[in-house]
């Protein structure tokens, strides 16, 4: 039986987080929640192979674990926060990880976002009842 | 008697916490943010709460996904910050308020919400960061505070309808509340924002500033969109919203509007402040 069709399955580029994501990457996202405990993460870096086969992380999940494929375990299932416990430490942050995704460079992805805000004083300013300082 | 007087709402972004934690408020990147909560922080110093609720969603600090509830709230004397996995300083603990938690316990499931009901509750940037964006940073948290944690994180999430009738009832649990205790309710997440796929980085400056302005005044407004149709405008992560909707639904069909502050991008974020008297 196929996983039942979801209304936001037709919005491009985004990957809603949902059963279908969430049941196969369910040890996935288990490994990277033990990354909130200081210990587990230092485990993890002795010998992250080890630590995969302690989690029952296996075949292409582990593989891109292993190669800090962060890219790769987004499009199987890891969820982005449990995802940035295992990026942030390692000086990739989630803007660059957006980045990645539009093959553009992180300055690219931040210039955009900041054109996302061109014109608010004005747009504010019309509007009359907001706050604009 | 338990009065709510009024509901505040705020984006929790975590580099919101870094840039207090490094004194990079008044940072240009960052002084129109955070000049923006004046009004707000000034107001809370007038009307000088006892105590918040925070509608927030737990980011995988308290809530793995082996068990993840659709609403859940803090039953506990003292909710602790913890370590994200980023290595950050968690903050000073929380003092709660375990019999107020459990009379709202009570009320709601009366009220047909059968809410999860935590005895230990770890507390993350969501809940956190908002509280310290409107009251800086403590040893000794100047106001008590309840965690009231919604799933956005794991779908299916619940609709902004479903969160307006439970923000109703939360109001109806405060109201009968025999104690005096002064209450402001914090809806926090938000606004537009997209993490994650191809279509990273979106924000939409019209959809949020009419999300601010319906909230304020006509909340109804927000319940006719579907969760699909929300995050098709705001983002995949932009659902987080719906939280406001808790915050409003609590008080009163025509509670006061004091301050509207709109800001983008922060982050990946349109960031929203309303602050609603509802006295």
């Amino acid at each position: 039986m196929n996983w039942q069709k979801q209304d936001y399955d037709d919005i491009p580029g985004t990957y809603v987080f949902d059963g279908q994501r969430a049941h196969p990457a369910y040890a996935i996202n288990k490994l990277l929640y033990t990354f909130n405990d200081e210990a587990c993460r230092a485990e993890f870096d002795a010998d992250p192979a080890a630590y995969c086969d302690k989690m029952g992380v296996t075949g292409e999940y582990k593989e891109a674990v292993l190669a800090q494929d962060f890219l790769g375990l987004l499009r199987m299932g890891a969820n982005i926060y449990f995802l940035a416990k295992m990026c942030i430490p390692r000086g990739v942050s989630v803007q660059d990880a957006g980045a990645a995704f539009q093959g553009i460079t992180t300055e690219e992805f931040q210039q955009r976002l900041l054109d996302k805000g061109n014109g608010l004083s004005d747009i504010l300013a019309k509007r009359g009842d907001y706050w604009n300082g | 008697m338990a009065k709510i007087i009024g509901g505040i709402t705020s984006s929790h972004i975590p580099a919101v916490g870094n840039a207090i934690s490094q004194g990079l408020t008044q940072e240009p990147y960052w002084k129109r943010f955070f000049d923006g909560y004046e009004p707000a922080k000034d107001w809370l110093k007038e009307v000088k709460p006892d105590l918040v609720i925070v509608v927030y969603n737990d980011h995988g600090l308290n809530f793995f996904l082996d068990k993840m509830p659709t609403f859940a709230l803090g039953c506990a004397d003292i909710y602790e910050n913890a370590d994200e996995g980023w290595g950050l300083k968690p903050t000073a603990p929380f003092t709660g308020d375990a019999k107020l938690s459990w009379h709202i316990a009570q009320s709601l499931v009366e009220q047909e919400f059968d809410i999860c009901t935590c005895q230990e509750m770890k507390v993350d940037h969501g809940f956190v960061n908002p509280i310290r964006a409107l009251f800086g940073d403590h040893v000794d948290w100047p106001v008590k505070a309840i965690p009231l944690a919604v799933n956005t994180v794991q779908h299916p999430v619940p609709s902004a309808a479903r969160c307006l009738k439970l923000g109703r009832a939360l109001g109806k649990a405060l109201e009968s509340y025999p104690e005096d205790t002064r209450v402001v309710i914090l809806g926090t997440g938000g606004m537009s924002h997209q993490l994650q796929g191809e279509r990273a980085g979106i924000i939409d400056v019209e959809f949020d500033l009419e999300c601010m302005d319906k909230i304020a005044t006509e909340p109804e407004w927000m319940t006719q969109f579907s969760n699909a149709e929300i995050i098709r405008r705001a983002g995949s992560e932009g659902i987080e919203t719906i939280m406001w909707l808790v915050m409003r639904g609590a008080l009163k069909d025509d509670a006061a509007v004091l301050h509207k502050h709109y800001h983008a991008p922060i982050s990946n974020t349109g960031a929203g402040v309303l602050v609603l008297d509802n006295q």
